[in-house]
This record gives C-alpha cells, structure tokens and sequence, in this order.
C-alpha cells in the first residue's frame, strides 16, 4: 500500500511522543483500542488551569503507520485548544489532512476517541476535585 | 549491497539464470505445440516436456507417467482434492485437512462441503503440527482422502508427513499433500513418505510463475482423478490444455538444480536464517518464534516482535521486503489464521514477521536486515503504550480494552 507524504512524516517524525503523568489532575489521559485489534492509542492533555488552554499533548500508538500519524496529528491538532475546541475535531477531519484510504478510516474514528477519552479522563478529574476537596483515586 | 532486499522468498523467488537460459529456446525457435506429432516443431516441444517430467519426477522419487503439468499449486489442490473427490464419490464423502493449509486448499473444501462433503479441519498444536492421535481418530469408513501440507507457507513448519503417509496406508485413504513450500528445499520422496498426491509450483523454487505440477501415484496404489479442465485430452485425460512449454522446460530445470545443490543450499541456508534468529534474539526482548524450531524449512524464520504492530515495522523497515501476520496487511483485515491457529493470540499475530531467505541472499544481506529490523522495533517500542504498560509491570491480559 502507498503511504500519503504526510503519513510518511508523521510515521518517520512522530510530533508530541511521550508520557504525562496520569495521575496528575491537570492531565487527560485517553486509552482507546486493543491489542488484540492491532491498535492501542494512548493520548494525554495537559490543561492550563489559568487559561483553560491545552498547552502539551503526549501519544504513545501501537498500530499501524496511518494509527501512528493519525494520533500523531491529533496531538498537534488539540495543543492551544481549549477542551471544548477540540472535542469539535472529526475524524473526517484527520481522513482529510492525511487522505487516509477508506481500509485506515478506522485508524481516525480511534484518533478521535481518543482525543475525547482524553477529556472525558480530565473531565471527571475535575469534578471530583470541585465536588470532594480530596481526589480520589479511580 | 543493493536495497532493496528481497526476504520474501515463500511468496515467490527469483528466476535462476540457469533456469531461464533453460527456458529460451522454447520461445521463438522451438516454438512448437508438445500435441503436434507430425512434425519436427511438435517433436522438440515433445522432448523438452519429457526431459522436464523426467527432471521433476527424479527429484521426489516418482517415474515420469506420475506428473501431471498444471498452472501451478493452486490449480494441483483443485485438481486433487475435486479430482479424488468426484472419482471416489462412491467409496465416501469425508476429507481431512488442517486449519493451517493453504487457502488453495481451504477454499476448495470449503466448495466441496456445499457439495455435500464432509470436510474434518484438524486444529494444529501450539508447535504448528497435527496429533497423530487426533487424526486416527478422524479417520471414518467414509474418508476418502487427507490432505495435510509438506510445509506450511507462513510458520515453516513441516507436519509429519511420512507419519501421516505409513497412517494413510494402513487405512486405505489416499494421502495429499501440499509441497510448494518444501520441494527444492529439503528431500522429498513419494516412495518414502507414501504419498499418492502432491502438489508443486516452480515459482517458490527459482523457477517460472505459472507452471506447477501434480504428482499421481500409479501404483499400489494406482490414484484416478475426475479432470477438472476439460479439453485436448493432454496429460493423459488429468489437464487439459496446450502445455506451457517453455514454463515446463524452465520447472525442470529448477527440479535439477534444486536437487543437484539441496545439501549445500541448506546448510548455507539454516546458517543465515539462524543468525538472524539469534541476533534477534539476543538484541531485543519479548521476541517470539511462531510454531516449531525443530520442525520447519532451514530458510524460514517467523517471529512477533510484542508490543509492535506489523505493519507499521514493515513500513519502517521499507528497504527490505518481508511479509507479515497482521490484520493490516492482509485483504481481509484478518490477522493471520496459520499463526492465529497455534493458539498464540490475536495481538502476536499481529505483531509477526515472515522472513524467507533464499538462493541468492548473502550474509552482508542478513546482517543488515538484522540490524535495520532491531533498530525499527526499538524505535516503534519507544512509541508503544504497550510496551510501556509492559514494562511498569502492568499484565496486558488483565486490562479491559475498549475493543472497537
């Protein structure tokens, strides 16, 4: 199978590889996938309390290149947004920008679960922070 | 050292320069037709089939009358398995096979069981072999024929095939076996193994695409099939078809070199798949062969690299042209079902390669495969939630993943 050059760069230059801290309540962290599938995305936010920016972006992927650059991009894509900004990025979107072929389209829909697992993970931190003064853990 | 390097060879192999020069004639100046009797052109055609059958019958212990020239492997399991079928009818309707076979054969029992056959897929051990148990059992009144493969196209794995052959004897079923993976590469004898079918292709053994053969016992004992390809009546009433002359002459061509130059080629062979192997080994963890070491082809080496996907290292590694089990690269979006069927899990399945060393790779080749491949897996590694989860001691087993 051909690799769109953007695949390609994404594959060879991963952006925003790495790891937060999960248990920090300032941090999202999205599971999504499984092994058994062939793809596992795991991406983090990391808020600004003050701005209510999203100002880093961490993914680790098990998958295949267009699972890689998919969740790649979607790191770019969610630095600088606040939380409800980038629950408006769409699948489609990332089909688009990478022109994914329609067998990888899945590889998308994952980067996008991703992307609201994540907030979904930060979300409910920040309820039990507002509701109880000491966090729980999950 | 030219890239990219071709470490595919059990989907297909490079045409032997001896083979080809074998093969040339046959195209412009001995052009003819090997049914014309009456003439000169008929009679070249004629003699350089007969020279090939020769060639190719010496080299797995058969006589001349006992091959039959087809397209290749694919249309040999047809042949065999609808062959004996619709010849046996009468006798019974139940056929054994493995899980593991070949699609060519797969399909064609799947067709057969709509049919009104009754087709038995034995599961293979985590070893990737069949219990010699489990397939005596199989075994009924009604069961015509086994067909259970040489050596498996994937893993490598070679079934036990003289085993199954001295079983087959004793109850009177005919025996099949698939050999396109084995013929060429390590001793094969009909006589020996008691096999009364066997199936071949020249393309995996350095010889044309497009030209194959069927072994069909004549004696004890004397195998009849039903003709799948109607027509000219060639190859006495099996197949029917102009044969592919130059093809043919090339397959037999590629019998005698194989068979001439087996023991050398296989010792260099194992020498340059076990090296790979053991720097893969030695340079990375959680590295896993599929199926059995001990039992399987000296070229083959299929192994899962856990916690990375298999197509994304095919694509870092795109200077070197190997295969994988991943659902990614197949049509079906399926991990594989060879690997699938030794029990190992869906997400090794996912994670392995098939390398396939052949004839004319050379360790500087093998050296840097190995090199490129350590250093992709360690990069893809760095970029895994798995393997990260894997190393803070986290029991993958135990997570409940959002399967999608």
């Amino acid at each position: 199978m051909a690799y769109s050059d953007k695949v390609l760069d994404h594959y060879n230059h991963p952006r925003n590889v790495g790891s937060m801290d999960k248990n920090a309540p300032e941090v999202g962290t999205g599971i999504v996938g499984a092994p058994e599938c062939g793809d596992v995305m795991k991406l983090q936010i990391k808020v600004n309390e003050e701005t209510g920016l999203i100002e880093d972006a961490k993914f680790k992927t098990f998958g295949c290149g267009s699972a890689i650059a998919s969740s790649s991009l979607a790191t770019e894509w969610v630095k600088g947004k606040t939380v409800d900004e980038a629950l408006e990025i769409r699948n489609t979107d990332i089909v688009n920008e990478l022109s994914l072929p329609p067998v990888k389209i899945h590889c998308s829909v994952l980067a996008e679960d991703a992307i609201k697992a994540a907030i979904g993970d930060y979300k409910k931190k920040q309820v039990s922070r507002t509701s109880e003064p000491v966090a729980q853990e999950a | 050292m030219k890239t990219p390097i071709y470490l595919d060879n059990h989907a297909t192999t490079p045409v032997d320069p001896r083979v080809l020069d074998a093969m040339m004639p046959y195209f412009t100046g001995d052009f003819g037709n090997a049914a014309s009797r009456n003439h000169a052109f008929g009679w070249k055609a004629e003699e350089a089939v007969e020279k090939a059958r020769k060639q190719v019958a010496d080299l797995i212990g058969a006589t001349s009358k006992e091959i039959v020239f087809t397209s290749g492997a694919t249309e040999s399991n047809n042949l065999a398995l609808k062959g004996v079928a619709e010849m046996y009818a009468e006798r019974g309707n139940h056929i054994i096979t493995a899980a593991t076979e070949h699609k060519a054969v797969l399909d064609t029992t799947k067709k057969l069981e709509k049919h009104g056959y009754r087709i038995t897929y034995l599961p293979v051990k985590t070893d990737g072999r069949v219990d010699m148990d489990m397939l005596r059992d199989a075994i009924t009144d009604k069961t015509i024929l086994i067909s259970i493969m040489y050596a498996n196209n994937e893993i490598g794995v070679l079934q036990p095939i003289r085993e199954i052959g001295k079983l087959a004897k004793e109850k009177k079923v005919l025996f099949h076996t698939d050999a396109t993976q084995a013929v060429g590469k390590i001793p094969v004898s009909v006589i020996e193994d008691n096999i009364d079918l066997m199936s071949l292709s020249a393309h995996k053994m350095y010889g044309p695409k497009g030209v194959g053969g069927l072994y069909v016992r004549r004696k004890q004992p004397r195998v009849q099939l039903t003709c799948q390809m109607d027509g000219g009546g060639h190859e006495r009433g099996m197949r029917s078809g102009t044969l592919n002359v130059a093809g043919i002459a090339g397959f037999g061509e590629a019998c005698a070199i194989g068979g001439r130059e087996m023991a050398e080629e296989t010792r260099k062979l194992r020498y340059l798949r076990d090296k790979l192997k053991d720097r893969l080994l030695a340079e990375l963890d959680e590295v896993y062969i599929n199926g059995s070491m001990e039992h399987r082809l000296p070229h083959n080496l299929n192994i899962s690299f856990a916690y990375v996907e298999g197509e994304s290292l095919l694509m870092g590694i795109n200077d070197i042209a190997v295969s994988s089990g991943s659902a990614c690269t197949s049509a079906t979006l399926e991990p594989s079902y060879v690997l699938k069927a030794l029990g190992a899990g869906d997400d090794l399945a996912h994670s392995s390669i098939r390398f396939g060393i052949g004839r004319f790779n050379t360790e500087d080749e093998v050296d840097y495969v190995a090199g490129r491949v350590v250093e992709v897996v360690r990069k893809l590694r760095d970029l895994s939630p798995l393997y990260e989860m894997f190393k803070e001691g986290i029991d993958l087993s135990k997570v409940v993943w959002t399967a999608h």
